[in-house]
């Protein structure tokens, strides 16, 4: 180890979370890595945990610091497209939140697989859709990650299963993906991700309790955010330790903006799974910046000052490019060249989630069974009843030629 | 511009700051949104056992303000803020009613209530009749339910006759302003389990609001249906956002020589058979209006116990249905209004039941 940069990641003043993110950093001599030392994990029910001393590449700097603002870039856009209206009905922004899915994404191994709640932007953009097929699904057109059938709250990928808009209702389901891959005897996990309002509805107990008799990989995570909609965490859950919170489920609470800490947790806590030990219970500690959804101002149940110093002192990305550049690892112009990238393609993104075309009519009646005869839908009067011109939307697509 | 800071939704409101509709309300309007705070207000003043439970009911004015201001008047011992707990909160408020208290639940959209389906068809609606009338289960479920916009198909939904499909729950539907406080007074009081879906798209929108519907004794009767609209050609029945394709459909139709009857349910359970059948005895022709699916909904229900009854003898044509599309519900407008009934399809169908082209 040659040079200590013991500036590293500047704790701020004054801040009750300031001790989150007292980093220091070491250059390791054979390699062009850099060591970091993470916020200390809180662990429930375990000997052992995560390591607090991570190494990072230039490559994964890179790309990690790209990933987040995609994330943060792509939400602002959504934003202003809400405020223009071209965006309908709700529209749950991830910003603040973004080292917790990119850190997580960045441990995860082929054939894991995600379920999280509407807040789903972020993790459709890593699972593998683009910002034009987010920012298009927001806007309801064609090019949108289901061609504008589920709008801001429903998108999929492969090994991701959405985007749910009943708050609760993918945690079991997580753990019955999770289920599966037992089934299967498959080395893989499924994160199962929730809000710390989530956190309390019964069927996370539920299925808490069957996952620990079965021993499923099953990775539930609470991304804590502070708030259920209005509602301080305080107000909602009589413990607050949501990492403790699965009783007999060993869990880890994580600063969950600190993309390094979640990254290792989520290697640590695979390991783990992949041995037969799962599941496992991991609160990320993290934060919103807007409303629970746009149509909410967000700061009747908070003040300004307190998100204004969140954005100051814990922010993911300024924290992350601070350390990085800092460092040594990478330099501030290759920062500010993905930064224009990044700019570009969100730009573009936009203007095709703004011009794209909408699903013709037939659409409206495809995709109601799987693999089943085609069927006569009844329409808002008998005479509107039609033999469904299109079974799915890929027919459909077919038809028109976008596909 | 939106008016109120909602946190859930977005609102197609006109008339919605408080101040502002209680001028209005002086001119004689009311939204929806004030009646049901007029209701709520002031049932929990006139009887100690009445308070409001749910989720951002308190602190935050409701997700949809339509308990604002409550909390700051009434205080934490009458309008509770429930952590997101469906089954839990909705079962506690029914035990809560068996043992003498009267709540009222509110899910921040009936498309929640899924969650506590158990308590309340199993707990709240069956409890009277398990114990042989020895335990009451006075308690009301109230909030938005319908097809709301843009928010795909877990949030937009009718589920008027999931509920209305069960023995031993009430099930109240009102459409205007008036209707919405004299029938949620009236559920307060009633002694039973009532299911009041009040229509999300229709909380922003003012009434016509008489001097009686603001005293604080302005209470209309469960299960009797309102005649809306007197016609002598074609009976229209409908409940909640149906009225307004119907009202304007019987305009349109009042152009062409057409006058329809329209019969305005209010409530679902106890169903008023009676005022349906005197009104198809006199014209011969029906026509069902409803937002939600057409499989075993409403529609299907009033043209069933029609055909069973003396009047499907008067019928001149046979009984038609205007509904929901038998799809779940898209996201992007285009399809998700070609999901929907509309004015013009409730014109079309009476056409067709007169056999005018
Ligand atoms: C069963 C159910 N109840 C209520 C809602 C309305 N709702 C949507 S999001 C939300 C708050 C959830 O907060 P949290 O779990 O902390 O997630 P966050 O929004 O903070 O990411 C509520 C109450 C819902 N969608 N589903
Ligand atoms: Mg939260």
């Amino acid at each position: 180890m040659l040079s200590v940069l013991s500036k590293g990641f500047k704790p701020a003043a004054n801040s009750t979370v300031a001790a989150a993110t007292t980093v220091t950093s070491t250059r390791l001599a054979s390699t062009n890595d850099v060591n970091f030392t993470v916020q200390s994990y809180k662990l429930h029910k375990l000997d052992n945990g995560p390591k607090t001393s991570v190494t990072l590449n230039r490559t994964d700097a890179l790309d990690f610091y790209r990933k987040m603002q995609v994330i943060r870039r792509m939400e602002s856009a959504a934003g202003n497209l809400y405020k223009e209206k071209k965006i309908r009905g709700f529209c749950h922004l991830y910003s603040g939140q973004e080292a917790c899915a990119v850190g997580m994404k960045a441990a995860m191994t082929e054939g894991d697989a995600v379920i999280t709640a509407y807040r789903c932007h972020g993790w459709t953009y890593l699972l593998g859709s683009t910002t034009t097929q987010i920012l298009a699904e927001l806007t309801g057109r064609i090019a949108g990650n289901v061609y504008g059938k589920g709008g801001s709250m429903h998108m999929y990928e492969k090994n991701f299963y959405g985007g749910n808009g009943i708050v609760g209702a993918q945690q079991p389901l997580g753990a019955g993906v999770a289920f599966a891959m037992k089934y299967r005897n498959q080395k893989n996990v499924c994160l199962t991700l929730y809000g710390d309002g989530a956190a309390n509805q019964g069927q996370l107990f539920e299925a808490t309790n069957m996952a620990k008799l079965w021993g499923l990989p099953v990775i539930f995570i609470c991304e804590n955010n502070g708030f259920g909609m209005g509602t301080p965490i305080e107000r909602a859950s009589a413990s607050t330790d949501y990492y403790t919170r699965g009783d007999y489920v060993p869990g880890i609470w994580v600063d969950g903006m600190d993309i390094l800490a979640v990254r290792e947790a989520l290697r640590w806590s695979k390991e783990y799974c992949d041995a037969g030990k799962g599941p496992l219970m991991l609160e990320m500690a993290t934060y919103r910046y807007h409303g629970h959804s746009m149509s909410d101002p967000g700061t009747s149940y908070r003040t300004r000052d307190e998100i204004q110093n969140v954005r100051k002192t814990r922010d993911p990305i300024t924290g992350f490019k601070d350390r990085v550049v800092t460092s040594g690892l990478v330099t501030e112009d290759e920062l500010k060249e993905i930064d224009k990238d990044v700019r570009k393609e969100v730009e573009e993104a936009v203007k095709i989630a703004t011009t794209d075309g909408v699903l013709p009519p037939e659409a409206l009646y495809a995709d109601i069974y799987a693999n089943t005869a085609t069927q006569e839908i009844r329409g808002a009067t008998i005479d509107e009843t039609v033999k469904q011109p299109f079974k799915t939307t890929t027919e459909v697509l077919k038809s028109i030629g976008r596909l | 511009m939106r008016p109120v800071s909602v946190i859930f939704g977005r609102f197609l409101g006109r008339c919605s700051s408080l101040q502002a509709s209680r001028q209005l309300a002086t001119g004689s309007t009311c939204t929806i949104r004030d009646a049901l705070n007029q209701a709520l207000d002031e049932e929990i003043r006139r009887d100690p056992n009445v308070f409001l439970m749910g989720e951002e009911v308190a602190q935050y004015d409701g997700a949809y303000k339509v308990s604002k201001g409550l909390w700051k008047k009434h205080g934490d011992s009458r309008i509770w803020d429930t952590p997101i707990t469906e089954m839990g909160f909705a079962g506690i408020a029914v035990g809560a009613a068996f043992a003498g208290l009267r709540p009222v639940c509110e899910f921040m959209t009936f498309n929640f209530s899924m969650q506590a389906i158990d308590q309340i068809i199993n707990s709240a609606a069956k409890t009277y009749y398990m114990s042989a009338g020895k335990v009451t289960c006075p308690i009301v479920f109230r909030g938005p339910n319908g097809a709301a916009a843009g928010v795909a198909a877990q949030h937009s939904q009718d589920f008027s006759a999931w509920f209305a499909h069960c023995p031993g729950l009430k099930v109240v539907t009102p459409y205007n302003a008036e209707e919405a406080k004299g029938l949620l007074k009236a559920s307060i009081r009633d002694d039973n389990p009532v299911v009041f879906l009040e229509n999300e798209i229709l909380y922003g929108q003012p009434f016509p609001f008489s001097d009686e519907a603001k005293s604080e004794d302005f209470v209309l009767p469960i299960g009797k249906a309102h005649v809306e609209r007197v016609g002598k050609h074609v009976t229209i029945v409908t409940y909640s956002r149906g009225m307004e394709f119907s009202l304007e459909a019987a305009k349109e139709l009042a152009s062409i020589g057409v006058e329809a009857e329209v019969i305005n349910l209010r409530t679902l359970r106890p169903f008023d058979f009676e005022t349906i059948k005197k009104s198809i005895m006199k014209t011969n022709h029906l026509v069902t209006v409803e937002t939600g699916w057409p499989f075993a909904g409403i529609g299907a229900e009033i043209i069933a116990q029609v055909i069973e009854s003396e009047a499907f003898d008067y019928l001149d044509a046979p009984p038609y249905r205007v509904t929901g599309v038998d799809v779940p519900m898209p996201y992007t407008q285009t399809l998700e209004a070609a999901a929907l009934p509309t004015t013009a399809h409730v014109v079309k169908t009476v056409k067709k039941s007169l056999h005018i082209q």
